[in-house]
């Protein structure tokens, strides 16, 4: 799938949201991306677009997976790589490697925060008991970071929960004065 | 022709704060003595204002209020009265009650009658008039006997055209009254040769019948008064009644006063729904913007022409016409942006009355000293920082300021300074409120933090950590709980709202010397004068104001402590060099201090040369907030946008001087090298 | 139509005359202040000024005079806005060169018949 037809598939999603959740209340619809072969999906809801990999600013005293910082329409935007966040051996960046721009809630406030990814996937509609809890399975994702594992189509899919990644470490929001 | 004057009592509200907000700070002016001729007239300028408003848009009440302002004001202004500060005391107190007045018409309330009464009472005292209606309140106007008509004898002097009237009109009018017959006397006109088109030589002879007062046909040659000779003779009365719709003129002329204003005051202001929020943005600003706009619609002409009939060689023009739109584009935002900054004066303004009347009423001698009033902010951030300064301002003069005997005793002067000082830094605008008082009690607040837990009996905190303590919940330590402060609103609410704008709040004390709070607040929608610098591929913007100068470095002024820490002479100074990329971890295009350019910064006191590849221009940049998607970055500020759509971080120049003494130069921020480098 | 240029530093006060003369199909400039007003007046030729007394940057008075000197304004209507408690502004006018005045407060019919009677 291209990523227009994913950004086709995400906005559809994202603005008919309220039909979707009448009719199918208990089924969400997650947006995939693949990630060192693995397939990963987050909330489509919170998907804001995706766009194609440009370059950042990097900002000083941040660990290596915080790529730095890009212009989005104005907006400074943090861009995570998560090849790196994972721990996974760097890749150099191809035609295919996309930032998916997300919205990243803490408590009342929001951020909004790019992760860069191999390429992005497909969209599922997933329902709630579809979503199996996921074991310890010591691999490059923290268990809190993991919302549920998901099989479609005899593929397992990992359901990130993005507000605890996204807010884990040195991108967590300083709260300390 | 109805027009609903309601429409423009949001304007009329509006430029009437203003005018209070500008009388209050006049007279207090005025009270230090400095009653100069302009101050005085500032002041009178805003009551007449204020007066002619409010009783144009139909609000009378106020209107016969500053009536009685505008009177003593006058009179100071003609130089017939002192100024006392009895005087003084009185116009402030009217000045609030006129504030309340206008709210309350604003609101659509009924607001507090007696106190405007009692105020009106006192000045009619001072004026030594008995109150009354005076101004607003028109007078019956007693209609003459009607008589059958007159006959008028208008005289024009020769110079009559150059008062701008024109006798026509005034006939005309006249004919307006009643049953009308003229005749034109042309004897004056001089022969055709002789003929000045500028004078007036003719003259008229009327005859108007109808029951007409006297008055009416006066007030149609009111304004040639002295310049013309008008004579009047009543006509000797008609059988014939000849006037029938005169009553109808008389509506619309300036006698039909006392109509006119019983209909306004009967139909009140209605009142606003909502809080209107409006700027008022300054003329250069609007200026500005309609100067890009300007620029804007010649560059889509320009690009409007390369569109029509486009081939290949005209591709360097549509990237230049582009590359411009870009530009214009850009700075359309920019200054969009400034037209929401404005000069903190309008939140340090209420202040010097503030700090007067609370002294009044504490009994301490207080001067307020305020500098950096034009230093701008977000007008957003500004709202929401008042209520924060009025405590902060309020608790140093409750708290901070002794009584004038113990300052005396401690050998002090009697009158103690409050001062307010506001200045951009680094991207942030920093707001000081300093006092020469007695600086916050230790060990009283050791001894109520251990009665509340917040401290252990044996713990024995440094200064900082004692004076965080005041921004706790709950904590007061005032030994009454005042009228002023102390009351349990306290540290922790100031410091919540600054937190809330995204800024710090910290203090400062010395026993026996004062205190110093300090806000810092982000602008993030400032606008900042910067130099933008390249350190390999990246480019940082320093600010302007922080920069001391800039220079090439020569290699006999560099030496190096302990070779570690390297320094610049510069004339009589040793500058610690600094070198950016070694402190933002990005690889340089240049190692070699010698003839390297070095940027001397300043920040809190401290300089400190920042060692750069290249200076690029200098231009404003609009500031961008890091924090509002990541966090606070030390040494950085903030980011902004390029011409060319990339981010730039903005250099936090205390930050950056702080940073490079925790960490030994040349290494970086603490931060691995190796991982920068994967990054 | 006429062109009429209001000078006023309140603000309401020339939204409010603006407001009714552009209604009553006149053509409306603002100037907020005497020196704004010259500059503007000036720069165009205006049928009618009408101003305001007391003003910041040259009060009304003086600008009348500035006015009436210029052989642009020498038999233009030259109006000012006064109150009733300031009787001796209208001669002070007049000496300046004032056509006339008109009384604050005044309401919209009334600054419509005044201004109807000056532009003939």
């Amino acid at each position: 799938m291209s990523t227009a037809q994913a950004v086709r598939m995400a906005n559809e999603a994202a603005g008919s949201d309220s039909d979707n959740f009448q009719v199918s209340a208990n089924s969400d619809q997650y947006l995939t991306f693949i990630l060192n072969g693995e397939e990963y999906g987050v909330d489509i809801l919170r998907v804001q677009e995706i766009k194609g990999w440009d370059s950042a600013t990097p900002i000083p005293n941040t660990p290596d997976y915080v790529r730095g910082v890009i212009n989005l329409r104005g907006t400074i935007v943090p861009i995570i790589d998560l090849r790196a966040r994972f721990g996974l051996e760097r890749v150099p960046y191809g035609p295919t490697t996309v930032v998916i721009v997300l919205k990243v809630m803490h408590g009342n406030a929001s951020r909004i925060m790019g992760i860069v990814v191999d390429a992005v996937s497909e969209v599922y509609n997933v329902s709630q008991q579809d979503l199996k809890p996921a074991p310890e399975f010591g691999g490059a994702v923290r268990v809190d970071f993991v919302k549920g594992l998901a099989t479609v189509d005899k593929k397992m899919v990992i359901i990130l929960a993005i507000d605890e990644l996204l807010n884990s470490d040195a991108m967590a929001v300083a709260n300390a004065e | 022709m109805t027009i609903d004057m309601s429409k423009f009592l949001d304007t009329f509200f509006e430029e009437s704060a203003e005018g209070l907000d500008a009388m209050e700070s006049g007279l207090l002016h005025m009270q230090d003595g400095a009653a100069d001729d302009e101050l005085v007239n500032t002041i009178f300028r805003a009551a007449h204002s204020i007066k002619g408003g409010s009783a144009t848009f139909g609000l009378s009440e106020v209107a016969e209020f500053t009536h009685h302002m505008e009177t003593l004001l006058d009179e100071v202004r003609a130089g017939k009265r002192a100024v006392a500060s009895d005087l003084v005391d009185v116009l402030l107190e009217s000045v609030d009650c006129l504030r309340a007045m206008l709210a309350a018409s604003k609101s659509g309330s009924a607001g507090d009658p007696k106190r405007a009464k009692s105020l009106s009472a006192r000045m009619a005292k001072i004026l030594g008039v008995a109150t009354g209606h005076v101004v607003v309140t028109a007078s019956a106007q007693p209609v003459q006997a009607a008589s059958g008509g007159w006959r008028i004898v208008f005289r024009p002097h020769a110079h009559l055209y150059r008062t701008g009237n024109d006798p026509v009109r005034m006939l005309r009018e006249l004919a307006e009254l009643g049953e009308y017959k003229v005749s034109c006397d042309t004897s004056r006109l001089p022969g055709f040769v002789n003929a000045q088109p500028e004078e007036c030589a003719l003259s008229w002879t009327v005859e108007l019948r109808g029951e007409i007062p006297e008055k009416r046909v006066r007030e149609v040659f009111d304004w040639v008064d002295g310049d013309c000779d008008l004579t009047l003779e009543p006509l000797p009365a008609s059988s014939e009644k000849l006037a029938p719709d005169a009553p109808a003129v008389q509506a619309v002329v300036p006698v039909a006063k006392e109509k006119t204003n019983g209909d306004k005051t009967s139909t009140p202001a209605a009142p606003a729904a909502a809080e209107t929020t409006s700027i008022r943005v300054g003329i250069d600003k609007v200026d500005a913007l309609i100067n890009m706009v300007g620029e804007l619609v010649i560059t889509q002409s320009m690009l409007g022409q390369v569109g029509k009939d486009f081939d290949m060689s005209r591709v360097e023009k549509l990237m230049h016409g582009l590359a411009q739109l870009e530009r214009n584009t850009r700075e359309l935002q920019e200054s969009v942006m400034r037209i929401r900054m404005m000069p903190i004066s309008f939140a340090f303004q209420r202040f010097p009355r503030m700090v007067r009347d609370l002294s009044q009423k504490l009994n301490k001698k207080i001067e307020l000293r305020m500098s950096g009033e034009q230093t701008e902010l977000d007008k957003t951030v500004m709202e929401k920082i008042g209520d924060p300064l009025v405590h902060l301002v309020r608790n140093s003069v409750d708290h901070g300021i002794e009584m004038p005997d113990v300052r005396r005793a401690a050998g002090k002067a009697e009158t103690g300074i409050v001062t307010l000082n506001a200045f951009h830094q680094g991207g942030n605008i920093v707001i000081e409120i300093k006092d020469d008082g007695a600086g916050l009690p230790r060990g009283k607040i050791i001894a109520k933090a251990r009665k509340q837990g917040l401290l252990g009996a044996d713990e024995e905190p440094d200064d900082n950590k004692v004076f965080e303590l005041i921004f706790m919940a709950g904590f007061s330590t005032a030994d009454q709980v005042s009228d002023v402060s102390g009351r349990g609103v306290g540290m922790d609410v100031v410091r919540k709202n600054i937190k809330a704008l995204g800024g710090t709040v910290d203090v400062k004390s010395e026993s026996g010397k004062g205190s110093t709070f300090t806000i810092r607040l982000p602008l993030t929608l400032a606008i900042l004068d910067g130099q933008l610098v390249s350190v390999g591929e990246q480019t940082y913007i320093v600010p302007l104001v922080s920069i001391v100068e800039t220079l090439q470095m020569k290699k006999e002024a560099i030496s190096a402590i302990a070779g570690r820490a390297e320094l610049y002479r510069l004339r009589d100074e040793y500058i610690p060099v600094l070198r950016l990329y070694g402190l933002f971890g990005i690889e340089p295009r240049q190692k070699d201090l010698a003839n390297g350019l070095l940027v001397v910064v300043e920040g809190e006191g401290k300089r400190v040369g920042l060692f750069v590849d290249d200076l690029q221009n200098q231009q404003q940049v609009v500031i961008k907030s890091l924090e509002s998607n990541f966090k606070r970055v030390p040494g950085v500020s903030g980011a902004t946008i390029l011409g060319d759509g990339t981010v730039a971080l903005i250099l936090d120049v205390s930050g950056v001087i702080d940073a490079s003494r925790q960490a030994t130069a040349p290494s970086g921020l603490g931060k691995n090298q190796a991982q920068i480098r994967a990054a | 139509m006429p062109t009429i240029l209001i000078v006023d530093d309140s603000a309401s006060m020339r939204q409010m005359v603006a407001f009714t003369l552009k209604g009553a199909g006149y053509d409306v400039e603002e100037a907020v202040d005497g020196a704004d007003g010259l500059r503007k007046a000036k720069g165009k030729p205006f049928n009618i000024v009408v101003t305001d007394v007391n003003m910041p940057n040259m009060d009304g008075i003086a600008l009348i005079k500035e006015l009436r000197a210029l052989p642009t304004y020498k038999f233009t209507p030259l109006l000012l806005l006064t109150t009733e408690s300031a009787d001796d502004k209208k001669q002070a006018g007049k000496a300046a060169g004032a056509t006339g005045w008109m009384v604050k407060p005044f309401n919209p019919e009334q600054l419509l018949a005044t201004i109807k009677k000056v532009s003939g």
